[in-house]
């Protein structure tokens, strides 16, 4: 079962650089909430930077960790 | 139903319908908290859009993942294209960017709440929002 540490650290090896802030909303180690921070989204759609996460887990979302709730933004703005 | 054809089901759904929800359950018995809150940002709206419960048959979803390299439900496609699931549109909604990208007037006040989720199986088929 996934952590929230495990996940943040996973996050963080896919986009050096990033402040990532990951929360286990239910505690149940399924659904999840990630606040990220890159200048790796910058330029890109809201839909680009949320695929930029969600590769990171490939097809572990839906599956294991059955909801990640993601906020992206750059350094300069939110974006 | 078979792959091929639940894939061309899909894609016609997206090509049809300007506003196309793919979500669980129906916009008048969500069937999952996010897929709640996405189908009450459009009921804010007012907008009139088609929804599709991808419960009755887990084909339906993979082929929707495969067709828009998104991997979970709500999606939501404006026009034929992929606009986001809950985070995106909610954000979007509370930005006034989606009332500008539906070409409606944004309403004054609260958040929309979304409706009570009760799970309903329904078959495959579009439910087209009109009130």
């Amino acid at each position: 079962m996934p952590s929230a540490s495990e996940l943040k650290e996973r996050i963080e090896a896919a986009l050096p650089g990033a402040n990532v802030a990951v929360e286990d909303l239910t505690g149940g180690g399924d659904h999840f909430r990630a606040e990220i921070v890159s200048d790796r989204f910058d330029g890109l759609s809201r839909i680009e930077q949320h695929k930029l996460v969600y590769d990171v887990f490939g097809a572990e979302v839906g599956g294991p960790i059955h909801a990640l709730s993601i906020k992206t933004s750059t350094p300069e703005g939110t974006r | 139903m078979t792959n091929p054809e639940i894939r061309e089901f899909i894609q016609n759904a997206i090509g049809e319908n300007p506003v196309m929800l793919f979500m669980k359950g129906t916009p008048h018995a969500p069937a999952c908290g996010f897929s709640a809150r996405t189908s009450a940002c459009l009921n804010a709206l007012g907008v009139q859009y088609s929804a599709l419960d991808i419960l009755p048959d887990p084909r339906i979803r993979e082929e929707l993942s495969g067709i828009s390299g998104w991997p979970t439900i709500p999606q939501l496609f404006v026009e034929g294209e992929l606009v986001g699931g809950c985070d995106i549109v909610t954000e979007m909604y509370e930005s006034g960017e989606l009332a500008e990208k539906l070409g409606v007037e944004q309403p004054e006040g609260d958040e929309p709440e979304p409706e009570p989720v009760q799970r309903q199986q329904a078959p495959i088929g579009l439910e087209n929002r009109l009130d």
